[in-house]
This record gives structure tokens, sequence and C-alpha cells, in this order.
């Protein structure tokens, strides 16, 4: 006889009151597939929790954003934001489709070379740059995206004593009339600094001045702060052409266009409140194009968009520990990933789907992570089917900065897997073992064993 | 284990204590679960009867009936 199908017995106190404008529908379609491959295969062979990247997205994505920016635009590089995601695969698809590699660290700079990208197509942002870093950096010509004076004056002397000419550009940040500013990176605008930076480097025989760079924000949702940013760098390029005769080669207007992720405390989800990459793009180049450069001196538009090209083609494939009902009558649902490997659900509502087929019948929950600390929650509050343990749940839009500030705290991170364009499965990071925390441990020979005697 | 007596119960799978106010819903397991409580069987009985309709293990069954009754004594169902 065939059994029919169990699922736990649930009951819900109906609550009275007004009905939900926005109606009940919730979303809970199961995810059995990442592309054309199945999820429950991929946790059977590469184990659980783990991390899946969809080269095809990502490359669908860069194209995307591409064709937005250079069908309005005749100027334009994307440079790929190593911090946000640094995984070599992944730079390297970047690289493929033509992105520069924009570091902000030496280990950044020496992984964009190991990936074989040429020195003049890294920029090397970020308030920490060693002498050494510099003059290597300079040697290869990179371009030098100055944060502070310090470093601008140490740069100066660099340049003097190994005989150089790097080509710099200095980081400006302003107002743009969103909060928070952000003025703890580079030059302010409005009380003349970045000005006088400017007239400091074109005065330096051993800079080479070449353009001007701001990044305003992150997960910016106003096109029109971009369009501010752009019109204070055209701007200083412009005032810099009359003034000093120098004609600039580029702006750079950085990143932080969003992902349609859900940021925690929105109303509304991402998908619905996001403004489109071509809202951002008709903001920024309307400007450009708009403020009177001649066809030869309009300068090259370089973008650093990381979030918005990656988000989405990742995923975090995990299991059910196990579910238990809290004091106050909520379901708890514990899995076995936390903030250790989700570090932007922090940040962010993500969108957890079930992973199989599961029954109509859903309740409103917390995802717990495994971690034996009270902050480890996924989401506060979520509506899903009825989750048992040994189910699986994949997690959205996890692609940005995930794989970068993970942490290995208490559990080790798990293996990283891409789907190619022909749905092949890799590896593109192995999990950690025990052996490698090891390599890195020094006991001393005093502590080595537990007997004293 | 018994339901109050005062307590409604519809075919379709809603609750209603009068004494409260309150109504709740439950699926279909919950609905069985029930109607088996107000002919007063045991839980062993249920647990017989669910493993045998149902595709569950026995001792997820028992874990799930645990806590499935433990609510329903919250919420003041069940005497």
């Amino acid at each position: 006889m065939n059994k029919k199908r169990y699922e736990r017995p649930t009951l819900r106190k109906m609550n009275t009151g007004l009905m939900n404008k926005f109606g009940t529908k919730t979303e809970n379609e199961p995810v059995t597939h990442i592309e054309s491959v199945s999820a429950k295969g991929l946790l059977k062979e590469y184990g659980s929790p783990l991390f899946v990247i969809s080269e095809k997205q990502i490359r669908r994505n860069f194209q995307n954003a591409s064709r937005i920016f250079k069908t309005r635009y005749p100027k334009v590089q994307f440079a790929w934001s190593y911090k946000t995601n640094y995984l070599d695969a992944v730079c390297q698809i970047f690289h493929q489709e033509g992105s520069w590699a924009e570091v902000v660290s030496g280990f950044e700079y020496d992984k964009a070379l190991r990936n074989g990208v040429p020195g003049y197509k890294i920029i090397f942002n970020g308030p920490d740059k060693t002498d050494e870093q510099l003059v290597t950096a300079a040697k290869n010509n990179s371009l030098i995206h100055i944060d502070h004076y310090d470093e601008l004056y140490a740069l100066i002397r660099l340049s003097e004593e190994h005989r150089l000419k790097p080509r710099v550009a200095i980081r400006i940040n302003m107002d743009t009339g969103i909060y928070p500013k952000w003025d703890r990176f580079g030059f302010n605008f409005e009380n003349g600094q970045a000005w006088n930076a400017l007239t400091r480097i074109i005065n330096s025989p051993n800079l080479d001045l070449v353009g001007l760079h701001c990044h305003i924000g992150t997960f910016m949702l106003s096109p029109n702060a971009y369009a501010t940013a752009a019109r204070n760098l055209c701007e200083l390029t412009w005032s810099v052409k009359e003034r000093y005769g120098k004609v600039l080669q580029y702006v750079d207007l950085g990143g932080g266009f969003p992902s349609t992720n859900t940021l925690k405390g929105a109303y509304l989800p991402g998908t619905d409140t996001v403004p489109s990459l071509d809202q951002f793009a008709d903001a920024i180049t309307d400007v450009i194009l708009g403020y009177g450069f001649s066809q030869e001196e309009l300068p090259l538009l370089i973008l650093e968009s990381g979030r918005a090209l990656i988000d989405d083609a990742g995923y975090l494939l995990g299991t059910v520990l196990a579910t238990k009902r809290l004091s106050d009558g909520r379901r708890a649902t514990i899995l076995d990933f936390g903030l250790n490997t989700l570090f932007t659900s922090l940040w962010y509502e993500h969108k957890v789907s079930p992973a199989q087929p599961m029954g109509q019948q859903t309740e409103e929950m917390i995802l717990y992570g495994p971690l034996c600390m009270n902050i480890d929650v996924v989401r506060e509050s979520i509506v899903m089917p009825l989750l048992e343990k040994g189910n699986h749940v994949v997690v959205h839009k996890v692609g940005a900065y995930n794989m970068t500030q993970w942490m290995q705290f208490i559990t080790l991170r798990p293996n990283i897997v891409l789907i190619d364009v022909e749905n092949n499965t890799h590896i593109i990071r192995k999990a950690e073992t025990m052996e490698y925390i090891d390599s890195l441990e020094v006991v001393p020979e005093h502590l080595k064993t537990i007997n004293r005697h | 284990m018994r339901i109050r007596k005062n307590i409604a119960v519809s075919e379709e799978g809603f609750l209603f204590n009068p004494a409260t106010g309150d109504s709740f819903s439950t699926n279909g397991i919950g609905s069985e679960i029930i109607r088996m409580l107000k002919q007063d069987k045991s839980t062993h009985e249920i647990t017989d009867e669910i493993c045998r309709g149902y595709d569950v293990d026995r001792l997820l069954f028992e874990r799930d009936l645990d806590e499935f009754t433990a609510l329903l004594k919250d919420y003041s169902i069940l005497e």
C-alpha cells in the first residue's frame, strides 16, 4: 500500500484585523536546480553547506552592464572590484570579459598580477599602500589613486628617489545629497582640499596626473547622487584643463550600484525598490556628455562596479539541522550555515527557498545558523514551508562579499563550486581542513603535551 | 489528554475556542490528530494509526506529536 506523504502537524492562531494590503502570498517555489544542475546532486557531491557560482550569470550581468553604458557613452571601461569577490576563477571571468582590476591592498594587487592582469590595467585604490607597494605599482605603470596627503607626499618622495613618474589620480569625497556622507576616503571637494591636492600633483615633475576618482557610497539607491558626483568630477576636469592646460584622461565614478537584495528594515523587497542600472547610466552619462567636452577630450568613464555584477550569480546551499519551538511558540529552524559563512545576513533579508518540493502549508519561523552564539541569525522572520531535519535550502544573491568576508569561526569554510556555461561543475575553492588550519599554527615545545611532568 | 468540550472543530481543520474567542487553523495531519483526540484515543493509538497511513518514521512522529500536543495545551485546547 502506498502511504500518504507526511507533513508535520501545525496549528496557527488566526489573527483578526485588517487584511495586509499586499496580500498573503509568499514565494515558496522550490528551487531544485541551479542553472540546470540539481541542488541535491551538488550537495551530495560537494557537501553541505556549499557556495555555488554561475559563470553564465556573471557573463550575462557583465555583458548587460557593458551594453547599458556603452550604448550611452563612447568610452567605457569596467574594473572588477576585487574585494567584492576575489576568487581567482571569478576574477578571470571578468578579465576575460574585458574588465581591468580594481584593488585596495597589496594582497589584492599581487592577486591581480598573478591573474595575469597587466600592471597598467590595475587601479590601486584604498588608504593602505606601503612604500614598497607604491614603488611596485609605479614601476608597473598602474593607476595609483591617492587617498590622503601622507600618501601624496610619500609618492612624491619615492618617485624622486626611484626616478619614476607614476600615473596618478586622487580620490575625491563630496556631498552628493545622500546619508551617510562618505568623507573618510580621499580629498574633499567642497572645502577645496581636492583642488589643492590636484595643484600639488600638477606642480610635481615626478607625478603624472591622469584622472579623477570618486566612490560615493555602497548599495546606493539614488541615481541623482551619481549625477552630482559626475558633475563635480567634470567641473574639476574642466578646471584642470582651463587653469593648467592639462587634459585628464578619465573620470572614475567608482562602484556602489546596488543588487536586488532586500536591505534589513526595508519596507518593500529590493526587486521593487532598487533602481535599474539604466537609470544610473542615464544619470552619469547625461552629465558627462552634456558638460561640453570636445569629442577628442571626452574622458574615459571607468566603473568599479562589484555587487551589481555578481550578487545574483551566487547561491548558498545548505541543510536543516533541526527544528524546534521557542518558549513563545515561534518555530525555529537551525541551518548548517550561519553568520560565519553568510556574512551578508547581517544587512540583508536574504531570500531563502526550499530546495525540494514541499507541501502548501507554511509557517513563520526564525532561521538560525549552527553557531553556539546568540547573534547567529540568518533571518529573523520568514514564512517557509514546514521544514524538517535533512531538508535542503537555497539562499539567493550571495555572490558579493560573502566569499571574501566570511570567517573561519567555529566551523570550517565550505567548498565553492562554479557551474560553467556548459553546466559542468568545478571546485574553485576547496573546503578547509583541519590540516590547513593546523599548518598555520605553531605550538611552543613546552606546550606540546598536557602532562607537564 | 482530551480536547476541551467547548472547543468547536470543523471538518476543514478550523478550531474555535468560545471561552477565549480565539480561532485556529491546522493542516491535514493536525485535523486527524484532533479527530482522534476527540475520540479519546491514546498517543500510542494515534501514533500507530498515523504511521500506518503516512510515510513517516515512528520516532519522528512521536516527537512531532509531543510538540503538537504541547502547543494545544498552551492554547488551552487540551484539558
